[in-house]
């Protein structure tokens, strides 16, 4: 980074920067150097944050007429619903903003994947993200319990049951977690307890996740290294600025939709019946961004090895930066990666989609056959991948022209010459 | 942008899938049409006000709706009876109160804070009374039910005599819309059974589209703000990503990259 | 030329910014209000009383939106007392017949103007009430004679129902 030595203009501006360097960051952020060549795949960092201010705001508004108690939670909801001053738009945005928060980190990490943002030097980065992610979800996991509908109950028994698969101490874990003998009253207070801390956690990581960010500086579509700061790149505010504002309007749009006409689409009607330990729902689905994995813990005929292999699906990508041995950055040059990419996606989609489905016959052959897949392509195809892919000629810098006719062919094949 | 265009009509496709799997075994309801849905839709002030009678008069002996106040019924985007209106319909109610200064319960006339009044003191009682199955409460009933409106239009449409080959036994009815198709609530609408005070002619297909439009109301009783504040967000969002990019266009073209 | 163009620039991005302000105040607004006091609440805002069996020189105590009414029924004494309190003497002045439209019930917000503590009954130097917090003194009619409260115990809005019934709000 080009961080040099800012002195404020003002005489008291100087005097406090000296003592605490809070306008250095500012400057920092502001001029930030950031690739010229970004496309809006990497805005979505940008709609992620709003995503998670837009969730803590409107949080902190719910809990100040939430009810964590057993017999008054379901009533406090309705109550935030009909009788709170826009009580029913708060609630709404925070249930949409759940689904809406996972939809933007789905395209974010799909970005990295693509572009492969995960590659040295950025791993750190990377892995900070995924452990956003695994808070993510037991946030919204947590905040799914709180309105204590039916799937709030039925989803905290499943999940929390999953804790039981571990040999020997499984179910003192799943008693201690209950803090009884079922989901009831001190799990939900301590879930909301544990709603509540991990968005400050969850802020805290971002925080890192960004200064991991701005050592290297931003990864680009191209995926090679910054030649000359000057002509590459341009300066965090406004250009930037002014791209990512404009693409959160975009999603802002999307969102608005959602709360203001379907806000109950993305929910399950099961949830607006009060929790009931004495009926279970007759289909159990998490809410859909949990999909995928739900699928591939019920592919696996075999309890212990079925949370196993759920958590390895989100784990496995914390080892990815040392699974892909493509020197190669963006997919761009990677004709074979590109493909395989694709076919995850998909493979990816047809989990989110058997998860949804009852977990019998046809449908539990595709999420088998699916799950092997999904390992398949992290654990075998992406590390051998590296070794034998043809890939493209890389162009010199991100502002030359990309491929054409360029005069670097030879050089650009071997990336160690061409580093030099 | 290449991309973007790939992968979403994925995500849709995805959407889609869930939202069919969902009543894949299902019949297909019937259909009427809803003046409160779309981007303006808004409640049939002439629906809401015969669907609160059909629901007092034939619904209200079993299902309880206890989220439900009577100033509610008063209250822009509902009923809308007058607040005089809605004073009379609270104080016809006795509503249990208590204890005085005698430390005694006592009842007295309902007023307009008061819930709308139970039809059973609790869900035990309720099921006593009907054959061991609890009448659901109905105030969030529609948003309950996977196929919404058209499901409980329907149910209430749907009893028949059961197919050959399928006996139920007592207390149990059969409901062409009904998961499973067994049901404990008999069969409750029949043409005329309300005397609709503004002379609607009470068939049961009216019957049946008042009370859900009600329940509808009470399920979301600030369905009408949202539709009008929505419309109003997403143009002014609109108009504003409009401003936004033509002022990115403008930062970007001091420099010669495109955005 | 060049003028031109900077002015449609500068017109572009105010508009912007005009435009996007109006959007956050829009967005505050909800986050506010939601504090202000609920439908629920709003709708108990009237509460009717049976005084019957309240006695000449009884107050009693009721809760109206959460806080102490008392309701006084006073003696002769009582009234002619606080009707001969002169004007000049208060600090903060109102008749005693402004305050009790019917002289033989006072019916007053049970809080102290100074920072909201209940006054205790048929204490302090005046033979009113008196603020144990920190020591205000109100006569009779609820008026502040003494000690830091700045102004008189409020008066609710009340009517007689029938003779026996209150209601406040």
């Amino acid at each position: 980074m080009s961080d040099q030595e800012y002195i404020p203009k003002s005489k008291f501006g100087k005097w406090f920067n000296d003592r605490l360097p809070l306008l250095t960051l500012a400057n920092h952020l502001t001029d930030y150097p950031t690739p010229k060549n970004l496309n809006y795949w990497w805005t979505f960092g940008g709609i992620l944050t709003f995503c998670l201010i837009t969730q803590i705001v409107t949080g902190l508004v719910l809990a100040m007429h939430y009810i964590a108690h057993a017999d008054m939670a379901f009533d406090s909801v309705e109550h935030i619903m009909r009788d709170v001053n826009y009580g029913w738009l708060i609630r709404y945005i925070h249930a949409n903003g759940a689904s809406m928060f996972f939809l933007a980190v789905y395209i974010h990490i799909f970005r990295s994947l693509f572009y492969g943002s995960y590659k040295a030097p950025r791993e750190i980065i990377w892995i900070i993200g995924i452990i956003i992610y695994l808070l993510m979800m037991a946030a919204a996991f947590l905040g799914y319990v709180l309105p204590w509908g039916q799937m709030s109950f039925w989803g905290a028994t499943v999940i929390t049951n999953l804790f039981s698969a571990i040999p020997l101490v499984g179910e003192g874990i799943v008693t201690w977690l209950w803090g009884g003998y079922s989901v009831d009253n001190p799990t939900l207070t301590r879930f909301f307890t544990l709603h509540y801390l991990i968005p400050f956690l969850i802020l805290g990581l971002v925080v890192l996740h960004i200064w991991a960010l701005h050592v290297p500086g931003n990864n680009n579509p191209v995926g090679i290294d910054i030649q000359k700061p000057s002509k590459d790149t341009v300066p965090f505010h406004p250009y930037i600025v002014i791209k990512d504002g404009f693409a959160l309007l975009m999603f802002m749009i999307v969102f608005a939709f959602f709360v203001f006409y379907t806000p109950n689409i993305l929910g399950h009607a099961d949830n607006y019946i009060e929790a009931n330990p004495l009926v279970t729902p007759a289909h159990i689905v998490p809410e859909w961004y949990l999909l995928p994995f739900y699928a591939i813990l019920r592919s696996v005929p075999d309890k212990l090895l079925g949370v196993v292999a759920m958590l390895s699906a989100i784990l496995i990508l914390a080892a990815l930066p040392w699974l892909d041995t493509s020197k190669i950055r963006s997919a761009v040059f990677r004709p074979l990666y590109k493909q395989f990419y694709w076919i995850l996606v998909a493979d990816v989609l047809i989990l989110g989609y058997v998860g949804a489905m009852p977990a019998e016959g046809l449908y539990l052959l595709i999420a088998r056959i699916a799950t092997a897949y999904y390992f398949l392509h992290f654990l075998i195809i992406l590390p051998v991948l590296g070794f034998r892919e043809k890939t493209m000629p890389l162009p010199l810098s991100i502002t030359e022209p990309i491929l054409g006719g360029s005069p670097n062919l030879v050089l650009a094949k071997d990336r160690k010459k061409f580093k030099n | 942008m290449k991309n973007f265009i790939k992968i979403l009509p994925l995500l849709f496709l995805l959407i889609g899938f869930s939202k069919n799997s969902n009543s894949a075994e299902k019949v297909e309801y019937l259909k009427t049409d809803w003046s409160f849905k779309g981007l303006f839709g808004k409640f049939d002030r002439g629906a809401l006000q015969r669907g609160y009678q059909v629901y007092t008069e034939v619904c209200a002996s079993c299902h309880s709706m206890k989220y439900l106040s009577y100033r509610n019924l008063a209250e822009e985007g509902g009923p809308e009876f007058s607040v005089a209106e809605a004073k009379a319909i609270a104080a016809s109610f006795e509503v249990n109160d208590g204890p005085n200064d005698d430390g005694e319960m006592f009842t007295r006339p309902g007023k307009l804070s008061d819930k709308f009044v139970m039809p059973y003191d609790n869900v035990k009682a309720a099921q006593a009374a009907n054959g061991g199955a609890y009448p659901p409460d109905m105030s969030v009933l529609v948003k309950a039910r996977g196929g919404g409106v058209d499901y409980i239009y329907s149910l209430l449409q749907g009893y028949e005599d059961p197919p050959a080959g399928i006996t139920l036994d007592d207390g149990v009815y059969y409901n062409k819309y009904m998961y499973g198709n067994k049901i404990k609530m008999p069969n409750q609408l029949s043409d005329g059974l309300v005397v609709y005070a503004d002379g609607t002619e009470a068939s049961v297909e009216q019957m049946s589209k008042d009370v859900t439009t009600f329940l509808m109301w009470s399920a979301e009783p600030h369905l009408e703000s949202r539709h009008k504040m929505g419309f109003k967000a997403i143009v002014y969002l609109i108009i504003l990503t409009i401003l936004v990019y033509f002022s990115m266009k403008r930062i970007w073209s001091r420099i010669e990259t495109k955005v | 030329m060049a003028e031109k163009k900077t002015n449609r620039r500068d017109f572009l991005f105010t508009a912007t910014y005009a435009v996007g302000a109006v959007g956050v105040g829009a967005v505050v607004w909800p986050m506010v209000d939601q504090m202000n006091p609920d439908a629920s609440v709003k709708a108990l805002a009237s509460t009717e009383v049976d005084v019957s069996s309240v006695t000449p020189g009884k107050t009693i105590t009721v809760l109206w939106r959460g806080k102490p009414v008392f309701i006084r029924r006073r003696t002769q004494d009582e009234i002619i007392e606080a009707k001969s309190v002169k004007m000049e003497e208060l600090k903060h002045p109102e008749k005693d017949e402004d305050r009790a439209k019917n002289p033989e019930w006072l019916v007053m917000l049970g809080v102290c103007t100074h920072l909201g503590c209940v006054p205790l009954d048929q204490k302090g130097d005046y033979n009113g009430w008196f603020c144990p917090c920190h020591g205000s003194h109100y006569d009779i009619s609820g008026r502040i004679r003494k000690g830091p409260a700045p102004t008189n115990m409020e008066i609710p809005e009340y009517k007689f129902v029938n003779s026996d019934t209150i209601k406040i709000g």
